[in-house]
């Protein structure tokens, strides 16, 4: 479903990684690993289509993503460092307009619905500016609950979580690979997930 | 798998912008206030010649309009780019073209449209015949979208950078000249009893000029400031 041919990036006139080849079917998960520095946000940039690589190529379905442009963003969807969440928008609000302008309207009970799910059902009415950073990575998660993307890549998902989050993500991910979802996942944490199938792509410096 | 809906998307994105720019609507104000400041100084400092007044008109409500537009480029990208909503509207199931002519609608809505609106108003203080005010505000109906339009590429270039501001003046400013020849024509014509017809018709050339081709160099600029 997901090949990886030959991919390098560089920064500046060094290479980060190069000859990076990986694929991975529905149900797997990818665990991406490295020191800071080492390209784990570039190549999660990368394998979501906003930057393109400095060689090789990703394939979706057998096709270069670059090639199947809005379709492939269907089947994506990315957590990133920032959490894409509005500070005049109420968590209701984010969660709503966010998943309208992807092409999903959501009603407000199933709004309410994930953000219980999440743990964010007492703040669904605060200002976003007013939630902890905690709260705001937690308002990020439910956007990617919303999403019926087949492909998740999570760039350090864990940041700001407190326990429960981290183990209520992780049954997240769980339930996503059972669907025959698949994941990518950078972190520097331990995973403690029951993926029966798990890569490991360490990214050296 | 619900349905995408392409319209709904466009319209749910300009609907965001409108609620964003109402709940932070003081920076629109201020681009407002800017543009009546401006305007009112200057019968203030020149004095209450009416035929001098009236020469001045079309050039200064024009160039005052050029600057306020200015000061509210900044926004069409520079808070969803700080916050990481842009990159997740650019992973939207959506063209970036139309993404990219959503945000400009909603930019010249909020930013814009309050400008033609109260042109007129401050027209007064020049001596403008009810004429010339009525083309006042159409030259600036076609003339402002152009504006928004061209200023959109100025600020996706300038994503991110330092010194953004000086730098959107500098690309954008050259640009806004054929917009502010035509509209201060308009408006000069028919100031001087002539059919403003032609500069008004020549506006709406360059307005579908720059629909077409602005949000495209817009969509191209923002994938390189993302990236």
């Amino acid at each position: 479903m997901l090949e990886a041919l030959n991919l390098g990036c560089t920064r500046g006139d060094r290479w980060l990684f190069k000859d990076l080849a990986f694929s991975a079917k529905p149900g797997e998960l990818i665990e991406l690993r490295g020191a800071n520095g080492s390209g784990k946000t570039s190549l999660a940039r990368i394998l979501c289509g906003l930057a393109t690589p400095a060689a090789g190529e990703v394939r979706w379905q057998g096709k270069n993503i670059r090639s199947l442009g809005e379709e492939y963003f269907r089947d994506v969807a990315y957590l990133a460092h920032q959490n894409a969440v509005k500070d005049e928008l109420s968590a209701i609000e984010n969660l709503r307009i966010s998943s309208a302008v992807s092409g999903r309207a959501l009603k407000r009970d199933q709004a309410q619905q994930i953000l219980g799910r999440i743990g964010l059902s007492h703040q669904q009415n605060l200002p976003a500016r007013s939630l902890s950073a905690g709260q705001r990575r937690r308002l990020a998660l439910a956007r990617l609950l919303t999403s019926n993307a087949k492909f998740w890549i999570l760039d350090e998902v864990f940041t700001s979580l407190d326990d429960a989050a981290v183990k209520l993500s992780g049954q997240f991910i769980d339930d996503h690979l059972k669907n025959g979802g698949l994941a990518i996942v950078a972190t520097h944490q331990e995973l403690n997930l029951s993926a029966p199938r798990v890569q490991r792509i360490e990214l050296s410096k | 798998m619900s349905a995408y809906s392409l319209p709904s998307m466009f319209g749910w994105l300009v609907w965001r912008d409108l609620i964003l720019a109402w709940r932070r609507r003081a920076d629109v104000l201020a681009t407002v206030f800017f543009f009546v400041i401006v305007v009112s100084l200057f019968p203030l400092g020149i004095g209450p010649e009416r035929e001098t007044l009236r020469s001045i008109a079309p050039g200064v409500v024009w160039v005052a309009a050029l600057l306020a537009s200015m000061l509210s480029l900044g926004r069409i990208f520079g808070n969803d780019y700080q916050d990481g909503t842009l990159e997740q509207l650019l992973l939207t199931p959506q063209s970036t073209y139309l993404i990219v002519l959503g945000k400009i609608l909603a930019h010249w809505l909020v930013s814009e449209l309050p400008l033609v609106i109260i042109a007129p108003l401050l027209g007064l203080q020049f001596g403008l015949s009810q004429n010339s005010l009525a083309i006042v505000v159409v030259s600036l109906l076609l003339g402002t979208p152009v504006l928004s339009l061209i200023g959109s590429i100025g600020a996706a270039l300038t994503l991110g950078l330092r010194a953004a501001n000086v730098l959107v003046a500098l690309l954008v400013l050259p640009l806004y000249i054929p917009v502010l020849i035509f509209g201060t024509g308009a408006v000069q014509a028919s100031v001087g009893g002539t059919s403003p017809q032609p500069y008004l018709l020549l506006l709406g050339a360059t307005l579908v000029l720059t629909l077409v081709f602005a949000p495209w160099a817009t969509s191209a600029a923002l994938k390189i400031s993302v990236e």
